[in-house]
């Protein structure tokens, strides 16, 4: 395959460097804009839920975080094959940005998920439930990436060796999930099952999506500014990093 | 290739019997461990029961991974596993002829001590051999995952704890079908649908597995 002449530019940590420094404004200020107007949104404008209340207001926050998690490990688990396949420094610094950041998401998603889970199931935490099983086994698996990483000393090495637990780990990431789906609905007949309510009335989507968005374009902009500060950390003996420090703006 | 890896088998296969010792380990853990639970949770056999199959799993997977350290680190120390990687086969092949000499070595017996230990927890003898059976279809891919374990961590002076926390998160999977089994069997139902799918997942483990273990074992000796 032919890649565009650009291409290369995206391996380049300097130009990265500057990308991300020029993109973090707009990713924050979109990211913070929605979730704002979201948070307004769905906090005040939409009405309380006809059966939950007003407890069912976790739904703008919770499928977010969960959803968010399961990008993050796409996220990580894609640039850390792309830098183990073509050994590229700057992938592997994308994937161990999205680490901490996953593995933060998911735990907002199990905690939401049981706050939420106590006034309607009257339970915290249900074992038997497929997605919370999911989820917190998803936490495992960045936990793990991390711990990997962290038992190394050699960067270089951490990298290559966490990258291919990554992959191995997001090729398990379906067999995870229908797994546990499939122990619940064989064990029992899914008694409790959150959205199980037909596709949701246009009042309430609309900050649904709004709320999606904002968590998505919010993961970006940390991914990249812990992406930045990973590359200060990688490329710190460099002569373009400091002067770009030195400049006061890169 | 198929000369290099029963060569590799034979080797592994004649380094293990001169260490017996090392393939009891696991076994006795397996034993004492599985004898804990009734002393911690409760002698009566309707409890034992229920949660039989699930002890037998779980400590199963942790004593495979008791077995681990000398999968590759002694290859590693004393310089063969470099002279695997300089040889014309793939070493994939290499590292599927290890796992299987670990397989054959360490879990076998295991699986075959299982239904003893599944009668003294009073699980009834009809499914003893679905028991064995998902247990012989797991293994595989337990040993792939464990292997993977020792592989990635092999580059570490002591890499010991932290496989578990690479290891067990990965045989979810494992567990829920192989336990969902017994449940089956202890009900009288059809098991066959979750030894399919542990087949299944053996058969992916068995193929995509040492490709991966191969590329974690090349950073590893670097």
């Amino acid at each position: 395959m032919k890649l565009p002449r650009w291409f290369h530019l995206f391996g380049s940590p300097p130009f990265v460097y500057r990308l991300a420094g020029a993109l973090i404004p707009w990713l924050g200020g979109i990211a913070c804009t929605l979730l704002i107007v979201g948070a307004y949104w769905s906090l005040v404008v939409v009405p309380p839920d006809a059966v939950q209340g007003e407890v069912y207001r976790i739904l703008y926050i919770h499928p977010q975080t969960a959803y968010v998690s399961m990008m993050a490990y796409v996220v990580m688990a894609v640039t850390a094959g792309i830098g183990y396949i073509w050994r590229i420094k700057l992938a592997h610094a994308v994937a161990v940005s999205a680490a901490p950041i996953g593995a933060s998401f998911t735990a907002c998603a199990l905690v939401s998920g049981s706050l939420w889970g106590r006034p309607t199931w009257g339970t915290y935490w249900e074992w038997g439930d497929p997605r919370i099983m999911f989820e917190t086994l998803l936490l495992f698996l960045f936990l793990s990436y991390l711990a990997l990483r962290a038992a190394f000393e050699d960067r270089d090495k951490a990298d290559r060796v966490s990258a291919i637990l990554a992959v191995v780990g997001v090729v398990n990431v379906p067999i995870i999930h229908y797994s546990v789906l499939w122990w619940n609905t064989l064990h029992q007949g899914p008694t409790i099952s959150k959205l199980d309510s037909p596709s949701m009335a246009t009042e309430f989507l609309i900050p649904f999506l709004i709320m999606m968005a904002g968590f998505t374009f919010c993961f970006y902009w940390l991914l990249l500014s812990r992406l930045r500060a990973e590359i200060v950390e990688r490329e710190r003996d460099t002569r373009w990093l400091q002067d770009a420090l030195q400049g006061g703006r890169a | 290739m198929k000369r290099a890896f029963f060569a590799i088998l034979q080797r592994d296969l004649q380094i293990a019997f001169r260490r017996v010792s090392e393939i009891a380990n696991p076994l006795l853990f397996f034993i004492i461990v599985a004898s804990l639970f009734p002393l911690a949770v409760s002698p009566d056999s309707e409890h034992l029961r229920g949660i039989g199959g699930g002890v037998l799993w779980v400590v199963a997977l942790l004593s495979s991974l008791l077995a681990l350290e000398g999968l590759f680190r002694a290859d590693a120390e004393d310089g063969s596993l470099e002279q695997l990687m300089l040889s014309p086969v793939p070493l994939g092949v290499a590292v599927l002829a290890k796992v299987t000499a670990h397989w054959l070595v360490t879990i076998v017996p295991l699986v075959l001590l299982t239904p003893v230990l599944a009668l003294s927890f009073a699980l009834p003898v009809g499914v003893l051999p679905v028991m064995a059976f998902a247990l012989l279809l797991a293994t595989p891919t337990l040993s792939v995952l464990v292997a993977l374990g020792a592989a990635l961590t092999l580059g570490l002076r002591r890499g010991g704890a932290i496989v578990g926390l690479l290891v067990l998160p990965l045989t979810a999977p494992l567990l829920i079908f192989g336990t969902r089994a017994i449940d089956l069997g202890v009900y009288g139902e059809s098991v066959a649908a979750p030894l399919y799918l542990l087949a299944a997942l053996a058969a992916l483990a068995v193929s995509l597995g040492p490709v991966a273990i191969a590329a974690a074992l090349r950073v590893g000796v670097e």
